[in-house]
């Protein structure tokens, strides 16, 4: 059964349309990325996974519960850190730490001044001269100090710097080898390359990619540049085939990976002397998604056919 | 490129942001000046009447703690000595919550770097904050004397009071212009500033107790502690008994040196920081802090405290100007009818006791507001979303911060009563008697409060958005119908509707129980109402 089940969720705020027939799915065990451009409607996904808004219709199910009607009881076995985290002015960060702790049914002292120590923050000092990377570190602590079965994380790591960065990872790795679930938001590529088993792409409220990060690399098209004998000629009309262009007379072009035989046939006619290929990072599958409309509406084929073999 | 580029747009800025909050200041402050000055001259019609007011005001220590030195039987010094200081007090806090609020409020929320980061001086923010808040006060005042005049007092006195009142907000501006500098934290300024009115208030206080009678006993001449005292400034600028038009200078001297000293400490100190360090504090949590409860009270017991004192201070000096009112009454029967109109009941002294505690009750309504608003507060900031991702529900955390909110209305009211009976058997011989009839007396006031608590609740499940200016809205009309509704003779139908208007007015009148009950059960219904709403909204909304 999946730890996160979401089907068709449509949530909005009097004309705005937030999410919009999303999709998502997160099996046990599993690090889930979560992306999307700003305003794309992560949060409020999250919100409503956390019970704290209500959803208009669709199905949302949480550890085999309802968000909004069992909220206290799923809390128990959930831990969150927002996105951008305040914190009572007034306590200082130990006290935050302890509060949000107790309030979630209890903590792990061990962990707690373990983590206090890895991620280099002083619990005496009042929430309110905290920085951004601070306050986010006091949720993290928090969170972390926690044994539970799901951590919802909406873009953890932003204002904290690399050092901290590689903490979070390690962290999110043990977590992980513990038994626990995770969802992590995130706009920090290398993160999610490095953390998640799976990942969902959404964008103005529905869902435009679901996957493996090796599934969806297959959606993407590998970057070919090649030097020939003989000038190349005849690629346009290859299938497959896009934005051929010439570089210090080097041929640069990008292919879908279902074309790459019909384009080596071709090249080979005309005397291959160097060729690379380097297929497409994380950032251009992102840019795709996130990016301008006409990316999308240039070939949406294919990348919906996939999609839909993908699971 | 100077220190003050940019400041005609800030200033453009702030009264864009605040068009509301400046038109209630601007036309509410007169208007209460004249709805206050019609009503006190309906009181004391005669020369007759003036004069018993005149000399017992003179004569009351009590009188001139909380009225100020009394100059003269001019009606419109009468007037200025039943309504100076509350107009004084409220222009005091709106102009530094103003200041504050366009200053150190945007450093602490970043707003400033922002700002600052763009073509803009150094000094601008700071400049822009005063010329709008000097201005509202100059225009507040401009209009206060328009009414004043309006209301049938001599135009010389009218102007004279009003530049009195307006003088007090430019001061105050200036003295919020430096605690901007001195706090890291708007709440710190806020509450610096509101440490010199407190302060002030006690100067000129002092000296006005200690001051001098004139022979014919109709006029104090207050001792120097009052002109150490911006709030003192005021009197000493004696409306309507000669007016002392130099004095009006004061406030604005105090206003130029704050601001040059206030420009100092802008140079010399980063944007952001203050010049009181912050402290360290607990690494971890005490065991009583882990629950919403807890964290309730650690939110709550630093206002609560001052609550206290300021009642407690309040209530003896109540309970022992009891008796000087006895006098008073002997020589002023239509001051008697009216504080009967605001107590209700035969004996006039137990009617003015009444009036007291349900003066108080009023009051107490502000803490309770402010105490469930803070809710709000804790969703906007986004605090809220923290705490309802944890295993706590809804009604839970909500439902504590309303007992939290009635358990402190219930020790301020037992306090107010206990400390009023107090003061009254000091000077009676029978203080602990009477500090236990009024104790009881006062807490027959709390189901009044419980209403507060449930609109506050209500309004916050079902209008989020707005629950901040409404709650306030309903217990400032509670207020005026409280207060002023007896005396301009509003219909009844309009008086019902506050809840204060339905508790028994004990000791004035016998105790009764089907009210109280019928409040309760109000209060019941508009707590279950807002908790209900709140279970089913989205957070944050």
């Amino acid at each position: 059964m999946p730890v996160i089940s979401i089907d068709n969720l449509v949530k909005t705020f009097g004309r705005i349309r937030a999410l919009d027939g999303l999709d998502l799915r997160v099996e046990a065990g599993e690090v889930h990325g979560f992306l999307g451009p700003n305003g794309s409607g992560k949060s409020t996904t999250i919100r409503i996974l956390l019970g704290l808004l209500r959803r208009d219709s669709g199905e949302a199910r949480v550890l085999g519960a309802d968000p909004w009607r069992d909220a206290v009881r799923l809390h128990r076995r959930l831990a969150y850190v927002p996105g951008d985290v305040s914190l009572w002015p007034n306590l200082s960060g130990g006290e935050a730490i302890d509060l949000l702790g107790e309030l979630r049914g209890g903590l792990d002292r061990r962990r707690r001044d373990e983590l206090l120590q890895r991620f280099d923050l002083d619990p005496t000092r009042g929430c309110r001269t905290y920085s951004k990377g601070n306050r986010q570190k006091v949720a993290i602590v928090a969170a972390f100090s926690s044994n539970v079965e799901l951590y919802v994380l909406d873009e953890p790591t932003s204002g904290l710097d690399p050092l901290m960065e590689a903490v979070f990872q390690d962290e999110v790795r043990r977590i992980k080898q513990a038994g626990a679930t995770v969802l992590l938001s995130s706009h920090v590529l290398a993160e999610v390359e490095a953390l998640c088993d799976r990942l969902s792409i959404i964008r103005e409220g529905r869902t435009v990619e679901s996957g493996s990060l090796t599934e969806l690399r297959h959606l993407t098209r590998t970057t070919v540049i090649v030097e020939t004998a003989r000038p190349v000629t005849g690629l346009d009309a290859l299938p497959g085939v896009h934005d051929v262009h010439e570089v210090d007379g080097r041929t640069h072009l990008e292919v879908e990976p279902a074309h790459l035989d019909e384009l080596l046939g071709q090249l080979v006619r005309f005397g291959v002397r160097a060729l690379t290929s380097t297929p497409p990072t994380l950032e251009q599958l992102f840019l795709r998604h996130y990016g301008d409309e006409h990316v999308s509406a240039d070939d949406p084929a294919p990348a919906r056919a996939q999609r839909a073999g993908a699971r | 490129m100077t220190a003050l580029t940019g400041t005609r747009r800030l200033a453009r800025l702030v009264l864009r942001r605040d068009r509301i909050r400046l038109a209630i200041w601007v036309l509410g402050t007169p208007l209460l000046g004249y709805a206050l000055a019609g009503s006190v001259a309906g009181i004391y019609p005669d020369e007759a009447a003036r004069q018993g007011y005149a000399t017992t005001s003179a004569s009351s220590l009590v009188a001139r703690a909380f009225n100020g030195p009394i100059a003269g039987t001019d009606v419109g010094a009468v007037v200025v000595a039943e309504t100076y200081v509350t107009l004084a007090l409220i222009v005091a806090l709106l102009s530094t919550f103003a200041v504050t609020r366009h200053t150190r409020q945007n450093e602490e929320t970043g707003r400033a770097e922002l700002v600052g980061a763009s073509v803009v001086g150094r000094y601008a923010p700071l400049t822009a904050a005063l010329l709008v808040v000097v201005a509202a006060n100059v225009a507040a005042a401009a209009l206060l004397a328009v009414a004043l005049a309006g209301a049938g007092l001599p135009l010389a006195g009218s102007l004279a009071a009003a530049g009195a009142v307006g003088g007090v907000g430019v001061a105050c501006t200036g003295v919020a212009a430096v605690t901007a500098q001195v706090s890291v934290t708007s709440r710190g300024a806020n509450a610096l500033a509101g440490a010199v009115v407190g302060l002030s208030f006690v100067l000129r206080a002092a000296g006005d107790v200690l001051g001098d009678t004139s022979a014919d006993g109709t006029r104090v001449e207050s001792a120097w502690p009052s002109w150490l005292s911006p709030l003192g400034w005021g009197n000493q600028v004696r409306a309507f008994g000669g007016e002392r038009w130099w004095v009006l200078a004061l406030p604005v001297a105090l206003l130029l040196a704050a601001v040059a000293l206030a420009y100092a400490l802008a140079e010399r100190r980063d944007q952001g920081a203050g010049l009181i360090a912050p402290r360290r504090k607990a690494a971890t949590a005490a065991t009583w802090l882990l629950s919403p409860a807890g964290l309730a009270w650690r939110m709550q017991r630093g206002a609560l405290l001052g609550w206290a004192v300021g009642i407690a201070v309040l209530g003896v000096s109540m309970g022992v100007a009891a008796d000087e009112f006895n006098a008073m009454i002997e020589q002023n029967p239509a001051a008697a009818e009216a504080i009967n109109a605001m107590g209700g009941g035969a004996d006039l002294l137990d009617a003015y006791l009444a009036a007291m505690l349900g003066l108080f009750a009023l009051t107490i309504g502000a803490y309770v507001v402010q105490a469930l608003l803070r809710v709000r507060g804790d969703e906007a900031d986004g605090v809220l979303e923290a705490a309802l991702a944890t295993a706590v529900s809804r009604t839970r955390w909500l439902g504590t911060q309303v007992l939290a909110a009635a358990l402190g209305a219930f020790a301020l009211l037992l306090l107010a009563g206990l400390t009023t009976g107090l003061g009254y058997g000091l000077v009676t011989g029978d203080p602990l008697g009477e500090a236990i009839a009024l104790g009881g007396a006062a807490l027959l006031r709390l189901p009044a409060l419980l209403v507060v608590a449930g609109v506050v609740t209500a309004l916050f499940g079902l209008l989020p958005r707005r629950s901040v200016v409404l709650s306030w809205t309903a217990l400032l009309v509670f207020l005026l119908l409280g207060q002023l509704g007896a005396v301009l003779e509003l219909p009844q139908a309009a008086l019902n509707l506050s809840p204060y208007t339905h508790v028994p007015s004990v000791p004035a009148v016998d105790p009764a129980v089907l009210p109280l009950v019928v409040l309760t059960t109000v209060a019941a219904l508009l707590l279950v109402t807002g908790a209900a709403a709140f279970r089913h909204r989205d957070v944050p909304s």
